[in-house]
């Protein structure tokens, strides 16, 4: 580290700068084309800022043409009702697994390892059939049932419960606590930074995810922002980039902004998809 | 630690009812699905047993469909990899802009890919897009990037890369962070003093593991690729860009052909577990060195 030359120290960070214009051009490029007016997007010149400021205009649109902060409201209904039911259904089971002896454990083990390769498009069609004949598609429902429960979920707060000290349970138990309330009131406390890991893949895995909605929703006011992302690209038939650039802003943002504030966190939970695949 | 057999039972049966439930049965019913010539909606099915399978390996737009997901998946595996690994040691070099750097070259893996794809719709529009406008700047003419056969797959690809070098990335820097400083002043006291030989004799021997857990987490999303392909290309211009779920999702879901989705369901299947077993034999290899 101490025999680095200056020219090195400057070449590396000319070498960074240069890719990190790349990979933010998108970002930067729809930031700006959502201020500008139609007439200087399809200009023969390009300005990287607008002249006239068309912000008003834009986001006006974006918001009046498809109802996209409906869109963003389904988005967090769906993803906290995922969560929700994700951590009901798997943290009593991850702490059976991880403390308690029971008769086939083993063998149970190997079924959470075996759903967690199952690649969840695997399932779409036998689900689609399923939500179908139970009368369920194009319903908040079909969003959120299919992955209440997650293999994944189970198998890293068992990962975590193990740690926690068998004594812990004990004297719960000895205080008369039942198994459930063992569950919410001991483990769940101790296992804050892994079930906020967790929280974080869930909701941006679910957040983002766009082949499920697209094959179960059909009415536009069910749409997550993915799908209302679409819905409104075929109402402007690709052409207003304007507005449809003021709708991605308003659609990425929620997303940007909690990675920019949870940095950390956020590089956590998304890197656990490595592990889940 | 035993607890009472019927609270034992109570904690595992809401995971163990619902996983049955929408996890085993309709992997199951996939499996026997892909033996049927079962269409949506149709009340009669007969079972075809291998028929399905037989008319797979004579579908050309199924076999179009697979080579594109390989050379999609080569690609992107390939040049994340390259280039995550790249900017992970150059990053490590130094202290300064650590932080801001990991933040730009993350932040494509951290927003909604649709949204992000609309914006690159845009960027590579052939007449009003930023990139063709850039490329004339410097007298290259400009492409009908994402509608002409010869280079949608590998536009797609590029925007594969840019959302994927970001996770790779931080992988690499895990791993870098995980090398003991003694291993490399151990090297330096050996007289391995340049960046370069330091590298390849300390770094990438010891990242090995890493490396090989990288590779098989960037080719399962690799092989998962949809989105930009719905959102873009829709598989053409000619098919040039179909790939294994969109081929998956037309066939079962435009063309109802469920018996036949089914059977390119258990192809793709098959393709994540074999990339998984990689991944755990990597992942095991790999605490070894932490």
């Amino acid at each position: 580290m101490k025999r680095l030359s200056p020219s090195f120290r400057i070449l590396r960070h000319v070498v960074l700068m240069a890719v990190a214009l790349v990979f933010l051009m998108p970002f930067i490029w729809m930031v700006l084309t959502s201020l500008k007016p139609a007439d200087e997007i399809f200009g023969s010149e390009i300005h990287l800022f607008p002249t006239r400021f068309a912000a008003v205009e834009n986001y006006t649109l974006a918001l009046t043409k498809v109802p996209l902060l409906r869109y963003l409201w389904n988005g967090v209904l769906v993803c906290a009702g995922i969560l929700v039911l994700q951590i009901l259904v798997a943290l009593p089971a991850a702490y059976a697994f991880a403390k308690l002896s029971f008769r086939g454990k083993p063998w149970a083990w190997r079924l959470v390892m075996l759903a967690l390769m199952v690649p969840y498009q695997a399932t779409a069609i036998p689900l689609y059939v399923m939500l179908y004949h139970a009368g369920l598609l194009d319903s908040m429902a079909a969003l959120i049932l299919p992955f209440s429960v997650s293999a994944f979920g189970i198998f890293l707060m068992r990962q975590f419960f193990r740690t926690v000290p068998d004594d812990l349970i004990h004297a719960a138990r000895l205080d008369g606590m039942g198994e459930l309330e063992i569950v919410w009131r001991v483990m769940l406390p101790t296992a804050m930074p892994a079930l906020l890991a967790f929280s974080i893949f869930s909701v941006v895995w679910h957040w983002n995810d766009y082949f499920w909605p697209l094959l179960v929703i059909n009415s536009p006011h069910l749409a997550t922002p993915p799908l209302g992302t679409m819905f409104f690209r075929n109402e402007e038939a690709g052409s207003a980039f304007g507005p449809l650039m003021a709708g991605t802003v308003l659609i990425t943002a929620p997303l940007v902004l909690l990675f920019v504030v949870a940095q950390k966190r956020f590089i956590e939970g998304v890197t656990l998809t490595g592990v889940k695949g | 630690m035993r607890a009472h057999p019927l609270s034992t039972v109570s904690l595992l049966a809401p995971a163990g009812l619902l996983a049955t439930l929408l996890l085993f049965i309709p992997v199951l019913a996939v499996f026997l699905m892909s033996l049927t010539d079962w269409q949506f909606g149709a009340t009669t099915l007969n079972w075809v047993g291998l028929q399905n399978y037989a008319e797979l390996w004579s579908d050309a737009v199924f076999r179009k469909s697979v080579a594109n997901t390989l050379v999609y998946l080569v690609l992107v595996t390939g040049g994340s990899i390259t280039l995550g690994l790249s900017l992970a040691l150059l990053i490590e070099s130094d202290r300064s802009g650590r932080g801001f750097y990991r933040t730009a070259f993350f932040m494509p893996a951290a927003s909604t890919l649709i949204a992000m794809a609309v914006v690159w719709e845009f960027l590579l529009h052939p007449s009003a897009g930023l990139v063709n406008h850039l490329l004339q700047q410097v007298g290259v003419a400009p492409q009908n990037w994402l509608n002409d056969r010869h280079l949608a797959l590998y536009s797609l690809a590029a925007i594969g890369i840019w959302q994927m070098s970001g996770l790779a990335l931080v992988f690499f820097l895990a791993g870098l962070q995980g090398i003991p400083r003694d291993v490399r002043d151990a090297a330096e006291l050996d007289g391995i003093e340049r960046p370069f030989d330091r590298f390849r004799f300390v770094t990438w021997p010891l990242l090995g593991p890493t490396t090989l857990f990288v590779i098989t987490v960037c080719a399962i999303r690799a092989l998962q690729v949809f989105d930009t392909v719905h959102v873009l290309t829709k598989g053409g211009p000619n098919k040039a860009t179909e790939v294994l779920l969109h081929t998956i999702y037309v066939e079962g879901f435009s063309f109802f052909r469920m018996g036949y989705a089914s059977a390119m369901t258990v192809v793709f299947i098959a393709g994540i577990f074999l990339l998984t077993q990689i991944q755990h034999a990597a992942l095991e290899r790999r605490t070894h060195y932490a």
